[in-house]
């Protein structure tokens, strides 16, 4: 992948005669050498990981960039491709992706492929084995890989998670009974372990196989100063394809959903992703579950976007009609101050009126509601209302600016026609300026409807979705609009991930957006302008 | 008016030429008072909230009714300044290299008549139309993948996210610009290559100073957009010193919404301001921009 600043800046600089051995063309030779220094380095590093895929796009888009910047035609592609890359990456496959996902289960449970699935069933099912003896334990460690040092009755024994534990015949054993000294290893602490946090949690994540038979089962410990055998309940048998419990002799086959299903009809919590067709389409559609929630979201993201766009409008709108009046004094700095919350970052006018509407100490009910307890963001209504009321406030001199620019372009003659034959006032405003108006903004304002449609940040900073419909398990509420929802079912921020169900609803907001765009296609007739 | 007339008519006619200045102009400064009450009164609140000692948002009863900077200087214990730094690089690098490339495709699109030229602005058109962010699922899955290879491209890393904004940047500000090349009269670049220029020495000698306004004004846009995401960069940022501040003060609002109110009011404050005076100082071309590109609103 070409994907770094260097080759952003690569873009421009080059001759295309390359017989010129100007400053451009070392400038362009040193750079190209970076490019391809740093794609052949990533090349490797994606055959030693193994990811195949990656891989492909690496060489692909590397040999493009050679081919384009050495050869001497191709001239647009040599300023278009360094876009054309992160376009590419970022954008068409990031949406080409989602589609795939949507066809997926991909999410809690099901986000790794079956190999890593067996895996971490295995380790699940892992228990302490009976009886087991008690052994005294030092953490090792050599650079950056953690080790377990035991003292075996008097034999202390090292190993890590990929090395099983053998004899270290020359380490010390301390007064407490554990290894003190291990040649080769270096003693962490205990009181490290205490102090830092990551740390802790790697050596409880560790697990140090007694010998090379998976079987005999491997040490781990919960404290940092004695170690314990585990074994696991489950047996993998990669020829049958089966997980069996040792303890219950229940068998579990795989089945198409991606989930391990035992003969007595239980179920592994650890499955892997596979394609379910078109199975997330259907579930948001015939899910009562989830069809109730999802249809009020889906309404409540029109209204919210259609309201947006028609109160902020009409209140710019009117702003604008009475302040463009070159009567007025100090008309420049009155319209600098009214487009105050346009250039006020929007994220966090949200957060500002988050605590503004704050029941109990928020500002708003203190000053203009004599300090009633009015739960603003609490109550579904209200909420929605506080929402509109808020982006109202966010978007309104988007229009005031755009609609005194419309109303100065109006050409005199037509509105001068029509005062002398006799409309004034309002009727002329009716028949004339408004509509002349409409036509000009009409196309922003479909913009404006995307844009409010997928309006994430005034939603997620203002309420959060909230508050929560209590007749449902996902996790939305009455002020979500789809893309909030899209966030909250997929898990990203907590709570339980389904990638699948989000990415179906993704795609339809991606059809949703794609008609609205056509729509503004229509009116602009941008196309025409090539 | 008023000095050509007589005197006696004009103290006649005083009376009503007044009201029909209140009825038709006069009004409007009322008027005005309340639409600046309105635009204005949550961020005097706001500033208000962070020159208050308490900190709290139980202790901002009245407004301005303590003056102190200790919500300014507590902002140095916490991550406060390392989210501005984070930012600060982001937004400046996304932006950076969103105008190199846009305008770099822009010079393409306007100069050159090529194959698919067509094709490939009216699929740059459909495509700026989807919002990146609804992607974010797939974005997450990619620098999963990616950050196997190339750790730099993968989750937790500043040039992810920039790299991730860059893919927007393309369709976004094309545009824009591409509209604005065209203004630039094609003779010119005829009686340079004649002068034996090449394609990059026009570019760069003799484009690229004409149209910097136009550089600058994107820049600021794509530097508003990046500046104000939320959903990627709280996607791809996982470790606290790595947050922009759209992470971080969500962070801080969303758990202790009343106790950490000094500290967000003091940290919106000092972003804001740079935020607002670019942003009113350029107005014009802003919103000229806005109108075209449609980045908020």
């Amino acid at each position: 992948m070409s994907t770094r600043q260097d080759e952003v800046t690569a873009a421009p600089p080059r001759e295309s005669h390359a017989r010129q051995f100007g400053a451009g063309f070392v400038v362009k030779l040193l750079l190209m050498m970076a490019v391809n220094a740093f794609g052949i380095a990533a090349i490797l590093s994606a055959w030693n990981a193994g990811a195949w895929a990656v891989l492909g796009g690496l060489v692909a888009f590397l040999l493009l960039a050679d081919v384009i910047y050495f050869s001497r035609r191709m001239l647009p592609l040599k300023y278009l491709y360094p876009g054309l890359v992160f376009l590419l990456v970022f954008q068409v496959f990031a949406m080409a992706y989602t589609a795939y996902i949507a066809t997926t289960n991909y999410g809690a449970g099901h986000n790794g492929s079956k190999e890593q699935a067996v895996e971490a069933a295995l380790i699940q099912a892992e228990t302490e084995v009976e009886g087991s003896p008690t052994y005294p334990l030092t953490v090792v460690r050599d650079g950056d890989t953690l080790g377990f040092a035991v003292n075996d009755d008097g034999t202390v024994r090292v190993g890590t998670e990929d090395q099983p534990l053998e004899d270290a015949p020359d380490a010390t054993v301390g007064d407490n009974g554990a290894p003190s000294e291990v040649p080769g290893w270096e003693v962490v602490p205990r009181g490290d372990l205490l102090s830092d946090q990551a740390l802790a949690q790697d050596v409880i994540d560790l697990r140090v196989p007694i010998s090379d038979e998976a079987d005999d089962g491997s040490l781990r410990t919960r404290e940092g100063a004695t170690a314990k055998i585990y074994r696991s309940s489950l047996d993998w048998d990669p020829e049958a394809d089966t997980l069996t419990n040792t303890d219950t002799d229940v068998v579990y086959s795989p089945n198409d959903r991606g989930t391990f299903v035992g003969d007595d009809g239980s179920t592994l919590p650890t499955g892997w992703y596979v394609g379910v067709g078109l199975d997330n389409f259907s579930r948001a559609v015939t899910d009562a579950e989830i069809r109730a929630p999802l249809f009020k979201v889906t309404a409540w993201t029109f209204a919210f976007a259609l309201l947006t766009v028609v109160t902020s409008f009409l209140l710019g709108l009117l702003f604008a009609l009475i302040f463009n009046d070159d009567r007025i004094k100090g008309k420049k700095t009155l319209r600098t101050l009214f487009i105050l919350p346009y250039a006020f970052p929007a994220f966090m006018s949200a957060l500002l009126w988050r605590g503004m509407l704050n029941p109990e100490f928020g500002i708003i009910n203190k000053f203009f509601f004599f300090g009633a307890d009015i739960s603003w963001l609490q109550d579904p209504w209200l909420a929605r209302f506080a929402v509109l009321f808020v982006n109202l406030w966010l978007s309104y001199p988007y229009w005031f600016l755009v609609c005194t620019g419309a109303l100065q372009s109006l050409s005199s003659e037509t509105t001068e026609a029509a005062r002398i034959d006799g409309a004034s006032g309002w009727r002329l405003f009716r028949s004339i300026t408004f509509p002349l108006l409409l036509v000009s903004t009409a196309p922003l304002a479909i913009a404006s409807f995307a844009f409010n449609f997928n309006n994430f940040t005034i939603i997620y900073m203002l309420t959060g979705g909230g508050p929560n419909f209590d007749d449902t398990t996902l996790p939305l509420g009455a002020t979500d609009i789809l893309i909030s929802a899209i966030y909250e079912i997929s898990g990203v921020a907590g709570g339980r991930a389904d990638f699948g169900l989000a990415s179906a609803l993704a795609v339809f907001v991606f059809v949703v957006v794609g008609v609205i765009s056509a729509l503004a296609f229509r009116q602009t007739r941008k196309l025409e302008e090539f | 008016m008023a000095t050509e007339n007589p005197a006696p008519a004009a103290a006649r006619r005083q009376p009503t030429r007044r009201s029909r200045w209140w009825r038709e102009v006069g009004w409007k400064y009322p008027v005005a008072v309340i639409v600046l009450f309105y635009a204005a009164f949550p961020l005097v609140f706001v500033l208000s909230a962070s020159l208050n000692e308490r900190g709290s948002l139980s202790g901002a009863q009245g407004l301005f009714s303590s003056v102190s900077l200790v919500n300014y200087q507590a902002l140095g214990e916490t991550s406060y300044w390392t989210w501005v730094g984070n930012t600060l690089i982001v937004c400046f690098a996304a932006a950076f290299g969103a105008v190199l490339m846009g305008a770099a495709a822009a010079y393409a699109f306007s100069r050159f008549r090529f194959n698919g030229r067509r094709t490939s602005l009216t699929s740059l058109l459909i495509l700026q139309m989807f919002p990146q962010t609804l992607a974010f699922m797939a974005i997450f899955l990619l620098l999963l993948a990616l950050g196997e290879v190339v750790p730099a491209l993968g989750l937790d890393s500043k040039i992810a996210l920039i790299s991730i904004y860059l893919g927007g940047a393309l369709g976004a500000n094309t545009f824009l610009m591409y509209g604005f090349f065209n203004t630039i009269p094609a003779e010119m670049d005829e009686a340079a290559k004649i002068d034996g220029a090449t394609h990059a020495q026009i570019y760069w000698r003799l484009i690229i100073p004409i149209v910097t306004p136009i550089l600058a004004v994107t820049g600021l846009i794509q530097f508003i957009g990046s500046f104000g995401d939320f959903i990627l960069s709280r996607i791809v940022l996982v470790s606290e010193e790595n947050w922009t501040l759209a992470v971080g003060m969500y962070q801080w609002v969303s758990e202790q919404l009343t106790a950490n109110w000094g500290l967000f009011a003091a940290g919106t404050v000092i972003a804001a301001v740079p935020v607002l005076a670019l942003f009113l100082a350029l107005q014009r071309y802003i919103v000229g921009g806005l109108t075209a590109g449609s980045v908020k609103g």
